[in-house]
């Protein structure tokens, strides 16, 4: 069924389909409606879930993590000061191989106060063990919802399905919402081991010395680097369920014969294709990578798609202040690995929610292609 | 691509307007797409609020907001200026409900007169219609399936015929 919808309300349905047993929230702009619309779902029964109206969101994911110990699918979302209240928990989550789901609507952390979106909230969290994902449409946010169920399920690591604030999270566009027949064929009920039962007890949640702390934090890194494989496979099954295809941890977009290739993440990417057949049009070889996943890191993926190029260029929405943008720290650590020596340049823009417009696009592709400084901020000249 | 800009003030409907807008087109087959976002922030009964429709034959890849507009559409006369014909493409239009202001770049129309006698308290349906009438990409059927679809049931009827009582002024 097709239906007009915004980025949360997208990703509400894809929930609903998921149906996790437990949904604790606290709601925060720009996530706020994605907790609405699963809450008036409870109430009006369409969703049977206990949606439990948590006092924090430390507590939203101590809460999911309680549920998940209990052997239940879990559900929560927040963003920006939220995620960072709750990063405590992050942490907790993932060391205890919890396979909680969380929306993150990607917004600005203070100070100076700030509503509108920018990644800074998510991309501060890249080591804490869990997968991130960025969608960039609304479409791609309903079935992140329930693909990100059978990932996380399938390698026992929680997944973060990262919107951009308002620019996807608020904005209103054709969904098509698969039917519950389909959806619980691709995502049968959630089945573990890693649970509290009377019948088989087991040791949860404990500490581990220096003796073994290591040989943990070695299996979650393998979990990690295994879900590349399990995304794989996710986007089979997806595909011959719903008909609907994904391109794996990167979405190329005419980098095949690309001199100049732009790398980025999230709802940006559309406008970035878009400039990218403008230039085409006047004869310019350029294309564009989407990263769709930041952790597990596509690194064999990027080298692939960008080997061939001249110079590359990632605009990011986030800045680690001291160095530069972090998504250009990985793709850099990414080329050195392919031993790909080329120029790369990075681009901090859209702090605080400010517009990337085409015109942008455009002018960063005219300073990788003719030189630019190492880290650039659109729209300040500095001397 | 046809780019719509929406003003009113909060409460007026102006995103709702966008919204119907949107869904009505994107409905109508699968070569028809839409997007419809209003001006990102806190919502404040009263104060200004400007909603955005984009309209196109093919996916709307551009999420940002509308720079040149082929409509601008006002719902409340008082956040009309001279200043917004810099937001129009060539030929585009305004349209504003009010009774008082007109030029070539300008279709007013007194949307607060069949408010009253529908006994509606929001005009955005009712610029809906004329939109329709006006620009021909949605027809008046589109509208109102839109409004079946995402209006709750018991305001339904009354601005389904707000759409077509204005597109009929328009085409009189």
């Amino acid at each position: 069924m097709k239906k007009f919808l915004s980025g949360n309300e997208a990703f509400a349905e894809g929930i609903r389909l998921a149906r996790p047993a437990i949904i604790s929230a606290y709601p925060i702009t720009p996530q706020t409606i994605v907790v609405e619309r699963l809450s008036e779902m409870v109430e009006c029964g369409s969703l049977r879930s206990e949606f439990i109206h948590v006092e924090s969101e430390h507590s939203a994911l101590s809460c999911a993590m309680g549920a998940s110990a209990a052997g239940v699918r879990a559900f929560t979302a927040t963003s920006s000061q939220g995620l960072l209240y709750m990063a405590e928990c992050l942490y907790y989550a993932s060391g205890g191989r919890f396979p909680i789901v969380m929306m993150n609507a990607n917004r600005s952390t203070a100070l100076p106060w700030n509503i509108y979106g920018d990644q800074r909230d998510s991309i501060s969290q890249l080591d804490s063990g869990w997968i991130q994902a960025y969608a960039e449409n609304a479409q791609e946010s309903l079935d992140l919802a329930l693909m990100s169920y059978y990932i996380a399920e399938k390698t026992s690591t929680p997944f973060m399905v990262n919107l951009d604030g308002f620019v996807l999270t608020h904005t209103y566009e054709e969904v098509d919402i698969p039917d519950e027949e389909q959806a619980d064929k691709f995502l049968p009920p959630y089945e573990t081991d890693n649970k509290l039962d009377l019948d088989d007890p087991k040791n949860m949640a404990f500490s581990a010395g220096p003796d073994y702390n290591y040989i943990f934090k070695f299996k979650e890194h393998q979990a990690l680097l295994n879900a590349k494989k399990i995304i794989k496979k996710a986007e089979k099954d997806f595909a011959e369920i719903f008909g609907r295809k994904y391109s794996g941890l990167i979405e190329n977009y005419k980098t095949e014969d690309a001199e100049f290739i732009l790398i980025t993440i999230g709802s940006i990417a559309g406008l970035c294709r878009k400039t990218v057949d403008k230039l085409r049009a006047e004869g310019r070889k350029v294309g564009v990578v989407r990263l769709r996943y930041l952790r597990p890191f596509p690194t064999a993926e990027l080298v692939g798609s960008v080997k061939n190029a001249k110079a590359v260029g990632v605009p990011e929405k986030d800045i680690s202040f001291g160095n530069e943008g972090t998504v250009f720290t990985n793709v850099n650590s990414a080329l050195f690995q392919g031993k790909i020596a080329i120029p790369s340049y990075n681009f901090i823009g859209g702090l605080g929610g400010k517009n990337i417009s085409h015109e942008d696009i455009e002018n960063i592709f005219d300073l990788i292609e003719n030189g630019a400084e190492r880290v650039n901020f659109i729209g300040i000249e500095v001397e | 691509m046809t780019e719509i800009i929406w003003l009113g003030r909060g409460g007026q409907g102006a995103f709702t307007a966008a919204k119907l807008l949107g869904a009505a087109y994107a409905d109508k087959g699968s070569e028809n797409y839409a997007l419809a976002f209003p001006s990102f922030g806190p919502e404040r009964r009263g104060a200004p609020v400007t909603a955005f429709t984009k309209l196109s034959s093919k996916p709307v890849l551009d999420r940002s907001e509308t720079e040149k507009a082929d409509h601008i559409i006002i719902l409340d006369d008082t956040l009309y200026s001279d200043q917004l014909k810099k937001l129009l493409k060539n030929n585009g239009k305004i349209i504003v409900n009010s009774r008082k202001i007109a030029d070539d770049k300008i279709i007013s129309f007194d949307c607060d007169s069949i408010a009253s006698e529908l006994r509606l308290p929001t005009v955005n349906t009712i610029l809906l219609g004329i939109f329709s009438a006006v620009s021909g990409a949605v027809s008046v059927e589109d509208i109102e399936r839109s409004i079946d679809g995402y209006m709750p049931e018991k305001i339904r009827e009354k601005n389904k015929q707000a759409v077509r009582r204005s597109a009929e002024e328009v085409l009189k």
